[in-house]
């Protein structure tokens, strides 16, 4: 069974089950988004995906598409808060995009050169947390977390290991590890788990890979991230058989 | 000459009260921030003179902590200048770390990229900030003396210049990845070959760099043939030098041992392996700067400062393992039996040779089939201590790190190739002060002699100040029409103590 939308303007069919967000990236429309993964249930923590459906907003990722509504997302309007979202995530963190071995391959950069983010807006927090460099080829720089939870969802859901988590609340919220001694070393991480491939910002990394990849090669370098979702977006719903 | 022996009491006046203090602030056309003060007494006599810079960075305190592999990239934003320097002497440093022994491919992509340097960083420095001064005179209008002046009057010298630093920025790019803050170096070797496309594309222009950093040299052996005199002594004193060479003797500023000789020539060490070089080098702090001051050892604090950069390397070098290069050193070294070897203002000359040397290695080292090898990084036995120097543009440059067995920096020490010359540039503009100051009335033009005898240092200001944690500092608090209330001193041992 087939329905449609409209997108700005545009008509998207969407199957049913799919969000509005998993519909758009299937039909090639782009819709801004962080902490959605096609391959993890939605999220919609980091609400760069907001759309406008009439009067209301709505995070496009859990949001169900439903035959008639009327979406607007590439207006300025939005823009213009996603662009404050994405400076906040900035100050929160120490994004030192200069010295960063993420640099060009960041989901957080490449969306701030994506909505044009070209100032601050914000005073920095520079947080002080400190590494865990424990793990001999794991190493965790918990200054860079935006608690998207990618690391949380695939740890528990894919490598069935529940290694990481999100502790405190509110401003004091944190990214923590599953063992007494609260380092790394003492989790059953390994290489291979999901939880090591889909962090978008520089915490989880594995070590001595440093800035082995050549600028011009690194995947952001090569297409916008807008171009890039689109390839990852699975062509069919979620849960459905190819 | 003036015995610099007579500059020792410049330092320090005598009796500081009711002198005329006169700033230079900011200097120009240099690197970073800087000052000079000057205390005069009342018919305008000199009593002392200081070089200060007022900038801090703190790297080697916010780098502990960090993983190894993030240094080289890190480090760099020291300097917008010739952060490849640094970039490639924390990469030697993490070479040994992490036991590399380069393949050649990496180690010819690495020099590449530090000639590229060389050629752009000497460039930049002789056309855009020293020209104005050699092309119109020390004291000449300041309203012309600038870049935008030279392009004016010598349209073809300032297009000549800003080609040759392009084609310098290009070669990094092509290397590193980017003009500048390029990643290419990595510990134990490089992230990228040389394509022959991107060989063919530089090896487009490099025969025409060549020839212009020719002219260059003939450029800056006319300033000496035209004013002698003032070439030959402006700001000049002896001093004893350091700089790397090859194990032949020749110059080499990718790699080599250092060499320090006296200021009669005598060698103190030769061939010294600088993994230890705490043996031989140590840093004073003094309480009116924060840029440190280094020392040879084995002479002291107050006599063992020296000369590092061009006019070091080839003069004190056996020989230029390329031939123009050499050719011109040896004129170098003959011209008017041998004056503008010590000459303050034989910096000059001595760089653009340099930047020859540099566009010949380039120029060689693009037909070397070695560049598109695809062995780039080869890894040994892990270290905890890696200490990587090269001569950068403006001397020999220090990186020393300590790796934890979790990879984290715990250690570093930077000194850099301007805080060698700290005591060198204070020398030199004492005498200079020495030479025109005394008695005259104080005039923009005569100020700028001071800045004229600086810059040939060609100092980066910016990458010097590494007096962390033994910072010396003032606190003054004063009142609304600027009397001294209070003030407190913190000495560079740490102790505190109230001002009089």
């Amino acid at each position: 069974m087939s329905d449609t939308f409209h997108l700005d303007g545009v008509e998207v069919k969407f199957e049913h089950g799919q969000t509005v967000l998993q519909a758009a990236l299937a039909a090639g429309k782009y819709i801004p988004h962080l902490c959605y993964h096609p391959e993890f249930k939605p999220h919609g923590s980091c609400k760069l995906c907001t759309v406008k459906i009439g009067s209301r907003t709505a995070a496009s990722c859990t949001m169900p598409a439903e035959t008639g509504l009327e979406i607007e997302s590439g207006i300025e309007e939005l823009n213009a808060l996603r662009r404050t979202l994405v400076q906040m995530l900035f100050a929160e963190g120490n994004h030192f995009c200069p010295s960063c071995e993420k640099s060009g391959n960041c989901m957080l950069q490449a969306l701030g050169y994506d909505l044009e983010v070209h100032t601050a807006g914000f005073r920095h927090q520079y947080p002080d947390r400190p590494l865990d460099a424990s793990h001999p080829d794991i190493l965790l720089d918990f200054n860079r977390c935006i608690l998207c939870e990618l690391c949380v969802r695939a740890s528990g859901e894919v490598d069935g290991k529940n290694v990481f988590a999100l502790s405190g609340r509110g401003a004091t919220k944190h990214l923590i590890v599953n063992a007494a001694s609260g380092q790394l070393k003492d989790t059953d991480i390994a290489l291979g788990d999901k939880a090591m491939q889909v962090c978008p910002v520089g915490v989880i990394l594995k070590k001595r890979i440093g800035f082995s990849i050549p600028i011009g090669e690194r995947r952001y370098d090569q297409r916008p991230i807008s171009a890039q979702a689109l390839d990852d977006a699975p062509r069919k719903p979620a849960g459905a058989k190819p | 000459m003036i015995d610099t022996t007579n500059t020792k009491s410049l330092e320090t006046a005598a009796h500081p009260e009711n002198l005329r203090r006169v700033a230079i602030e900011p200097v120009s056309r240099v690197e970073g921030h800087g000052k000079v003060t000057l205390l005069l007494d009342e018919s305008n006599r000199v009593q002392q003179v200081r070089l200060h810079i007022v900038e801090f960075r703190g790297f080697e305190k916010f780098i502990q902590g960090r993983p190894y592999w993030e240094a080289p990239v890190m480090v760099q934003r020291l300097c917008g200048i010739c952060p490849v320097s640094h970039h490639i002497a924390a990469s030697k440093a993490m070479d040994m770390i992490v036991g590399a022994t380069l393949t050649p491919t990496a180690e010819k992509v690495r020099r590449l990229m530090h000639y590229g340097q060389m050629l752009q960083s000497h460039a930049l420095h002789f056309f855009h900030l020293c020209s104005p001064d050699s092309l119109f005179g020390f004291d000449s209008d300041v309203a012309k003396r600038n870049i935008v002046g030279v392009v004016a009057a010598y349209p073809d010298i300032a297009k000549q210049g800003v080609l040759l630093r392009k084609y310098g920025q290009e070669v990094i790019r092509v290397t590193a990845g980017k003009r500048v803050h390029g990643t290419g170096s990595i510990p134990g070797g490089v992230n990228k070959n040389v394509s022959l496309e991107e060989r063919d594309y530089l090896l487009k222009d490099i025969d025409q760099m060549v020839e212009w950093s020719k002219a260059a040299v003939g450029i800056a052996r006319q300033l000496f043939e035209q004013n002698l005199d003032l070439y030959n002594n402006f700001g000049t004193f002896k001093a004893h030098t350091l700089n790397l060479v090859r194990a032949d003797g020749a110059m080499d500023l990718y790699h080599g041992g250092l060499r320090a000789r006296d200021m009669d020539g005598k060698t103190l060490f030769d061939h010294y392996d600088y993994s230890h070089y705490w043996d031989e080098i140590f840093e004073d702090v003094k309480n009116w700067s924060y840029m440190k001051f280094p020392f040879l050892r084995r002479l002291g604090p107050d006599d063992g400062w020296y000369r590092v950069g061009p006019l070091s390397r080839v003069t004190q070098c056996d020989f230029i393992p390329t031939p123009l290069a050499n050719q011109a050193r040896k004129a170098f070294m003959a011209f008017n039996g041998g004056s503008a070897t010590g000459a303050t203002l034989g910096f000059h000359w001595a760089r653009m040779i340099e930047m020859l040397h540099a566009a010949e290695l380039i120029r060689e080292l693009l037909h070397d089939p070695d560049l598109q090898g695809n062995e780039l990084v080869n890894i040994g036995q892990r270290q905890e201590r890696g200490v990587g120097v090269i001569e950068a543009p403006r001397g020999t440059l220090i990186h020393h790190y300590k790796v934890d067995e979790h990879d984290q920096i715990t250690r570093c020490n930077l000194i850099v190739s301007t805080t060698h010359n700290n005591q060198a540039m204070n020398e030199a503009i004492r005498v200079v002060a020495l030479q025109y100051f005394d008695g005259r009335e104080i005039t923009e033009g005569l100020l700028n002699h001071i800045e004229v005898a600086i810059r040939a240092f060609d100092p980066c200001l910016s990458c010097a100040t590494h007096a962390l944690g033994k910072m010396p500092l003032e606190v003054e608090v004063l009142d609304a029409a600027g009397e001294r209330l209070s003030s407190l001193s913190r000495s560079s041992d740490g102790t505190f103590s109230a001002l009089a």
